[in-house]
């Protein structure tokens, strides 16, 4: 295993918050390498024999414990799929902090493709963290296309916090979740582009259980000449109640198409959209701005505030 | 002191250009509170913003404490030492009322302190701190949150565009209050109040009636007070030609 080094640390911190190595469950991942790993008595890392990835195993019962599995590139051309798989037992409560940071100073693409599957047990409450960041003046590009994949049990319920803020040069993200009786789902997304940027975020909801639902509020800034495309479906197939939201800023030249797509197969689903885009209202410019800050920091500052 | 000299402000109407204020000339004297009033469409509130620098005057000059400050621009003048309390208060989706009062004190500024500030305007600081200044709060609400702001700012020339406007539910003892302790906190602290309101009209130094885009009448409270009291000055255009 190779020690960790600045740039990687850095890329650590800004993905998952680690300034040192996290307590419980991790496993990090740096330049295609493992970089370290630890395992509790609750939760189990395995890599895969058949392809890029580990097996994550959390026992039935396993209360207030984490899972970091954060991996970073630092390293120009590095191209990446990697599979990782949660199997998440029966009445959990756990934090799963994933998210990838590229640090591309040379001339050639560094891709990674996390695919993540979920599979959450019975009454499970599962909270997942993922991050995404890039940084480096190289002219290589900086590429993510994570899928993900949530298959809830009854009762189960998953909280997501997707981010990306900064630095990723093109992202295709897809996820994809299904929902038994009971199970909820809560996704909080926070998306800026910049530059040239261009991001595609999909989502494909699937409510089969009775009193299943799910709540999905994107919020996103397009800048200078980069482009967004939110794609959010929700299907009611079942007694079940789905509301998505996108909620866009955009500036300069920026571009971003919403695409809500409800589709509703049975009488007692209640589904509902909600989309937004436009710029940064003039008055709240001016307000920030009879408060002394110049119309830069006034812009910042609801952007920051808008993608907290 | 802040000197309008010549005013004139205008904007394009249906029927060609309307000037709303008209070479309009006003001396606010330093230390006073003073309440421009008026009747609706008069040019009130445009005057306010005048003096915030959100809108820019055709013709005149404005002056702050002898400096010309016309063409500075909001965020200059807001430097200077002028804060606004605007009519219609601002939402913003993710910023707490926190954020907004740490920007409004633009330095560090502890939990306790704006606390402070939030219960000077009635609102229980631990309720509302972390709440997104955004549509889940009412009108009344962020009519208070705004008049906070103005205070974190602890500027030297306040003005408040009608600030009772959206707070029925709270009295107006409190507000009166307020601009009372405003003026104890800071001996050389300016208020300009934009109302309609007889009883801030009544804590006033000074009063200026606007109509017609000029100043119709200005001077101590006592020798203007009975002249607009009980007359159609302070009533709109409308309900006169009603």
């Amino acid at each position: 295993m190779k020690p960790i080094d600045e740039i990687q640390k850095r890329l650590f911190r800004e993905v998952a918050d680690l300034h040192e190595l996290p307590v419980g469950a991790y496993n990090l991942r740096a330049n295609g390498e493992l970089a370290g790993r630890n395992t509790t008595a609750n939760v189990d890392i395995k890599t895969k024999d058949d392809k890029s990835g580990i097996d994550i195993t959390i026992k039935p019962g396993t209360k207030h414990e984490s899972v970091h599995i954060p991996v970073v590139l630092s390293e120009s051309g590095i191209r990446e799929t990697v599979y990782n798989d949660f199997f998440v037992g029966e009445n959990c409560d756990v934090l799963i902090v994933a998210g990838c940071g590229i640090d591309n100073c040379g001339t050639q693409d560094s891709q990674h493709d996390g695919i993540h599957r979920f599979y959450i047990g019975k009454n499970s409450k599962v909270k997942y963290v993922e991050k995404h960041y890039g940084s480096g003046e190289g002219t290589g590009k900086r590429l993510l296309n994570p899928v993900t994949e949530v298959y809830m049990d009854e009762g189960s319920v998953m909280e997501m916090e997707m981010v990306q803020i900064k630095g990723v040069d093109s992202t295709d993200r897809k996820t994809i979740a299904r929902l038994d009786k009971n199970a909820r789902l809560n996704v909080r997304e926070r998306l800026m582009t910049h530059d040239t940027q261009s991001a595609l975020s999909s989502y494909s909801v699937d409510l089969n259980g009775d009193s299943s639902s799910a709540d999905i509020v994107s919020r996103s800034v397009a800048r200078d000449s980069s482009c967004q495309r939110l794609d959010l479906r929700i299907a009611g197939n079942a007694q079940c109640s789905g509301h998505t939201e996108c909620d866009s800023i955009i500036m300069d030249s920026g571009k971003i198409l919403a695409v809500p797509s409800l589709e509703a197969n049975n009488t007692e689903a209640a589904l509902v959209h909600e989309a937004a885009i436009g710029k940064i209202a003039g008055e709240q410019l001016i307000k920030l701005m009879t408060l002394g800050l110049t119309e830069q920091e006034a812009e910042e500052q609801i952007i920051n505030g808008f993608l907290k | 002191m802040l000197e309008l000299k010549n005013i004139t402000f205008g904007v394009d109407d249906e029927g060609g250009k309307f000037d709303i204020i008209k070479d309009l000339d006003l001396t606010i004297r330093d230390n006073t509170f003073t309440v421009i009033t008026g009747p609706n469409g008069g040019g009130k509130s445009t005057l306010a913003k005048l003096i915030a620098g959100i809108r820019t005057p055709s013709a005149g000059r404005i002056y702050f404490n002898g400096t010309d400050i016309t063409d500075k621009n909001i965020t200059q003048r807001a430097q200077l030492g002028i804060g606004f309390a605007f009519q219609q208060p601002v939402r913003f989706k993710g910023i707490t009322v926190l954020d907004l009062l740490k920007l409004a004190a633009g330095k560090p500024l502890s939990v306790d302190g704006a606390c402070s500030f939030l219960s000077e305007v009635g609102l229980c600081a631990r309720d509302y701190i972390d709440r997104e200044v955004n549509a889940s709060l009412s009108g009344g609400e962020l009519k208070r949150i705004e008049i906070a702001t103005v205070l974190a700012r602890d500027v030297s020339l306040a003005v408040f565009d009608e600030p009772e406007a959206g707070i029925d539910l709270w009295s107006f003892q409190n507000l009166i209050r307020i601009f009372e302790n405003m003026q104890k906190s800071r001996k050389d602290r300016t208020i300009i109040v934009i109302s309609h309101q007889e009883r801030i009209l009544n804590i006033a130094d000074e009063i200026v009636l606007i109509a017609d885009g000029k100043v119709q009448k200005q001077g101590a409270k006592q020798d203007v007070l009975p002249n607009i009291t009980g007359t159609d000055a302070a009533i709109s255009p409308c309900s006169r030609i009603l």
